[in-house]
């Protein structure tokens, strides 16, 4: 395994943890086991879906289909034995179908999509021109909950709850708005990673043909940390103003989830320990000793929470007419920024051969199933309350198998989240990439008219 | 040829400047003489060199300006030569060194960078209506943001404006809308405002435009000429020309160390000695592999061979030293039959061609060791941990080890190995180091005159 890929898999190292070295059959957690994967595999994974959007309208019978496209995309397989196979290609939905029922993965990940069959690359490798290349992925970002382990103090680790899981709700929010209103893109998928994250796939054409530098440069457009575990700010706003989208992020999105939600819910300035923590983002000691000052006599106002009462002293402090410095003014957007802007792993935005999991893999921990989010319902997800293996299995159980795989997911708890896949993400995206396609065959239509009539 | 002539006035004073500026569209068609075809690559290569050890050295922009007006006054445009003579160099050396630079994706790769790091601040030292006419002549599909689309996202503009410490922004400011994905630079530095996948290029950044679309077109180009060069150039002139192009490619533009001088030479008893205070660290280990496995294979053998040379081992104590090694484990006569032959040739008389010269740390670096090989740039051959314990080994602290490893994650090896060298010998190396040889001799003045200090009657 390359660092890339293993770092990718960092989400779920745990495959090759002891519980799942020998899986013994008889004993059946209420979360992941191999024989219920198989049986999942057989039931309810959503084969066609998965072509159909990775087909991107090349599996059509339009003359314009470039019916190589799916074939040419690497999906890599991670067994439960430990072995990892990677550069699996498949050329129709039944081919994907039954490799997986048969090898029963425990992890898919998706990759790009090559120049030529991924399977095939070694016959390409002799000729030195570098014919196997990477020549479309989606652009995609990873946001996980183990970043944010100097932030919240409910959970650390690979443990989320409902406090601290709306740090991924405004993390949707503020990335899914910038990449409609700022870079334009239209067709996003976002997934639970099916533990403590997020994934998102932007699968718009112009998305899928970005060059590393461009996905660079995206990446970097999110990137507001400076400095690293050492270094006391986190970070650094500078410059006397914020960009728009800098502002945006603000004004819709944080300061709300900051003031209303998160500093309470994670009492940042109850304790001492915890208030200290937030001073030291104030570089003038005057006015820390100040503030240290009127937290540390412990009366409060009973009614109001001590930690918006003491907010509202903090901002007072910094934002009154006695500080002229704008950075000492900043300072109330960067402990805001701080506590609560996305952390993004910019490593898998930037390149376009990094892998990603699949969306409806069962994640090997938890026996939770990596359902799509819809992004303007965000707040209503709970990932507490998604569906695990063993659920599935009793609600198919409990329905008596169907003759028919497309009712018996429609009668489990999986069907929702399929629906929202295909109504949110599929249907719009595979209606422009149709647009797309007729509008490029008529133009190379026109082109060739052109050139007859010479 | 395409040349933009364009007047540019020194904001001082009335004088005007005629300042050219090729955008190396298609190749020259004049006659070049074959001296000029090298003597002007040469001269370019050095610009480019000169370019890329201020970018691995960490220079700011400013500094980098700098160096680039330096550069191309002192080896492109001679105070002597006529405005024509200077394009017709500008325009020749480039072509030249795309001959040189394409035929591997590395070459084609740092000759891209280079480039176009060289015409960036050359454009940036244009004046704006220069600026402008350079524009105009990439025949860009952008148009100015009209005044009534302006007004929409003044706001927004001016924001972008203000987060850059910049002054405010006014209606008569030229803004062009362009798709993001042709200025990432400025979209990673937040320094344009993005909205619906355009992006709002002021006129003061356009630069990034220009330079996206060049290195755009210069990519393709290179791709091209690799595919075409045979085709492209008679087979009379292939002769001649293939040696050249060849020798350029991995020529190495400072002293080339075939002679030891200074030290006088290094005799087969001083060896294991200097070979553990002085020898930078690929050399170090291929010394230490031929007493480990007493044999190296050919790449081996020509990197520590011509170095030896060239830290002054005489022709016989190099016989004997090979020898000794090498009979351990092929016995005396296979030596003389097979190996000393090529140890005689490295010291051979026609020793003025490339080949016979010690390698430059740029040669090593591109060098490809394989299977069984122990030759090539450690900071770029080595795996971390096999670096991390062959640091540790030569004395390198672990404080000093986490700059060294740094600079390797961003591909900096040479600077890797300066940071090395000055982490053992406790003294800076403010040059670099470019060549084995010349961290060997760096290194033998730094410990010479450590001794004269402790002795100073000696
Ligand atoms: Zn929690």
């Amino acid at each position: 395994m390359t660092r890339d890929e293993a770092k990718n898999d960092r989400d779920d190292m745990l495959i090759d943890g002891p519980d799942y070295q020998n899986p013994n059959p008889n004993l059946i957690s209420d979360g992941f086991n191999a024989s219920y994967l198989k049986v999942y595999y057989s039931k309810l994974f959503p084969y066609s879906d998965m072509f159909k959007w990775m087909s991107y309208g090349n599996d059509g019978k339009h003359p314009g289909c470039d019916s190589s496209y799916f074939g040419r995309r690497e999906l890599s397989f991670t067994l439960d034995n430990d072995i990892y196979l990677r550069f699996q290609s498949f050329k129709t939905a039944s081919e994907l179908e039954s490799a997986v029922k048969e090898k029963c993965p425990f992890k898919i990940d998706i990759g790009p999509v090559y120049s030529v069959d991924p399977s095939k690359r070694h016959a390409y490798a002799q000729t030195g021109d570098n014919v196997f290349k990477p020549v479309e992925r989606e652009l995609i970002f990873d946001i996980d909950m183990t970043d944010y382990d100097d932030i919240r103090y409910c959970c650390s680790g690979a443990d989320v709850c409902r406090d601290c899981w709306p740090l991924m709700t405004a993390a949707i929010k503020i990335i899914d708005i910038a990449l409609r209103d700022d870079f334009g893109f239209n067709h996003i998928l976002w997934v639970f990673s099916g533990r403590r994250g997020v994934h998102c796939w932007v699968c718009d054409a112009k998305a899928r043909r970005l060059t590393n530098e461009q996905r660079a440069a995206i990446a970097e457009y999110f990137h507001v940390y400076k400095g690293n575990e050492n270094s006391q700010k986190k970070v650094s706003l500078g410059g006397p103003g914020l960009h728009p989208f800098l502002v945006r992020s603000y004004t819709e999105v944080l300061k709300k989830f900051f003031e209303e939600t998160y500093l309470s819910s994670q009492m940042l300035l109850s304790s001492e320990e915890r208030y200290e923590k937030v001073l030291e983002m104030i570089p003038d000691e005057s006015i820390t000793s100040e503030l240290r000052g009127k937290w540390q006599d412990n009366r409060r106002s009973s009614k109001e929470d001590t930690n918006v009462f003491r907010w509202g002293q903090l901002k007072h402090v910094l934002q009154s007419g006695k500080q002229k410095g704008q950075g000492l003014r900043k300072c109330v957007e960067e402990i805001v920024f701080s506590y609560t802007y996305p952390r993004l792993d910019s490593e898998v935005t930037k390149h376009m051969n990094h892998l990603l999991k699949a969306p409806f893999c069962v994640h090997p921990k938890t026996g939770r199933v990596c359902v799509p989010i819809d992004p303007n319902n965000c707040e209503d997800f709970d990932p507490t309350n998604v569906p695990t293996l063993s659920q599935l299995l009793e609600e198919l159980n409990r329905e008596s198998l169907g003759e028919d795989v497309e009712t018996d997911l429609e009668r489990t708890s999986l069907g929702k989240s399929i629906a929202l896949f295909r109504s949110s993400f599929l249907q719009p995206l595979l209606k422009s990439c149709k647009e797309e396609l007729e509008d490029s065959y008529n133009k190379k239509l026109q082109q060739s008219k052109d050139s007859l009539t010479w | 040829m395409e040349i933009v002539r364009s007047q540019r006035k020194i904001s001082a004073g009335d004088v005007a400047v005629i300042s050219t500026f090729p955008l190396y569209r298609t190749p020259p068609v004049l006659e070049v003489r074959l001296d000029d075809f090298e003597l002007f690559a040469i001269d370019r290569l050095r610009v480019l060199k000169g370019i890329s050890d201020g970018l691995s050295r960490g220079k700011k922009p400013d500094e980098i300006e700098r160096l680039v007006n330096d550069l191309w006054k002192s080896h492109i445009r001679h105070p002597q030569a006529s405005e024509s003579e200077t394009i017709n160099k500008d325009i020749i050396s480039h072509f030249v060194l795309r001959l040189v630079y394409c035929r591997t994706e590395e070459l084609r790769k740092w000759f891209l960078s280079m480039e176009t790091t060289l015409f960036r601040y050359r454009f940036k030292l244009e004046g704006f209506e220069s600026q402008r006419a350079i524009l105009a002549e990439f025949n860009l599909p952008y148009k100015a943001v009209s005044n009534a689309e302006y007004k929409s996202v003044e706001e927004k503009l001016t924001q972008v404006a203000r987060s850059l410490g910049q002054s405010v922004t006014r209606s008569d400011d030229i803004f062009y809308k362009v798709p993001f994905e042709e200025v990432p630079e400025l979209v990673a530095g937040r320094k344009v405002y993005v909205h619906k996948g355009h992006a709002y290029v002021a006129m003061n950044q356009v630069v990034s435009l220009v330079v996206t679309q060049f290195r755009s077109n210069l990519s393709k180009a290179l791709i091209l000429t690799n595919r075409k060069w045979t085709s492209m150039i008679s087979d009379k002139e292939k002769n001649r020309l293939t040696p050249i192009v060849e020798a350029l490619s991995t020529s190495y533009l400072g002293p080339d160390y075939s002679e030891a001088k200074g030290f006088g030479e290094i005799s087969l008893k001083d060896l294991d000695r200097v070979a553990n205070s002085s020898f930078p660290l690929c050399m170090r280990h291929l010394f230490d592999k031929l007493k480990e496995d007493h044999h190296l294979k050919h790449g081996g053998r020509m990197q520590l061979g011509l170095f030896l040379k060239g830290v002054g081992l005489p022709l016989d104590d190099a016989l004997t030293f090979w020898k000794s090694e090498f009979s351990k484990k092929v016995g005396p006569d296979k030596f003389d039959k097979e190996y000393a032959y090529g140890i005689r040739h490295n010291y051979g008389k026609e020793g003025k061609r490339v080949d016979y010269t010690p390698y430059s740390c740029q040669k090593i670096i591109t060098s490809a060791p394989g299977v069984g090989d122990h030759h090539g740039c450690p900071y770029r051959h080595f795996s971390e941990d096999n670096l991390r314990a062959a640091l540790n080994k030569m004395g390198v602290s672990s404080r000093a080890m986490s700059d060294v490893m740094d600079k390797v994650r961003n591909k900096h090896f040479q600077l890797a190995c300066t940071l090395t060298f000055e982490a053992i010998h406790g003294s800076s190396c403010d040059a670099g180091i470019n060549h084995p040889n010349q961290y060997f001799s760096d290194s033998q003045k730094i410990l010479q005159s450590k001794v004269l200090l402790n002795n100073p009657s000696a």
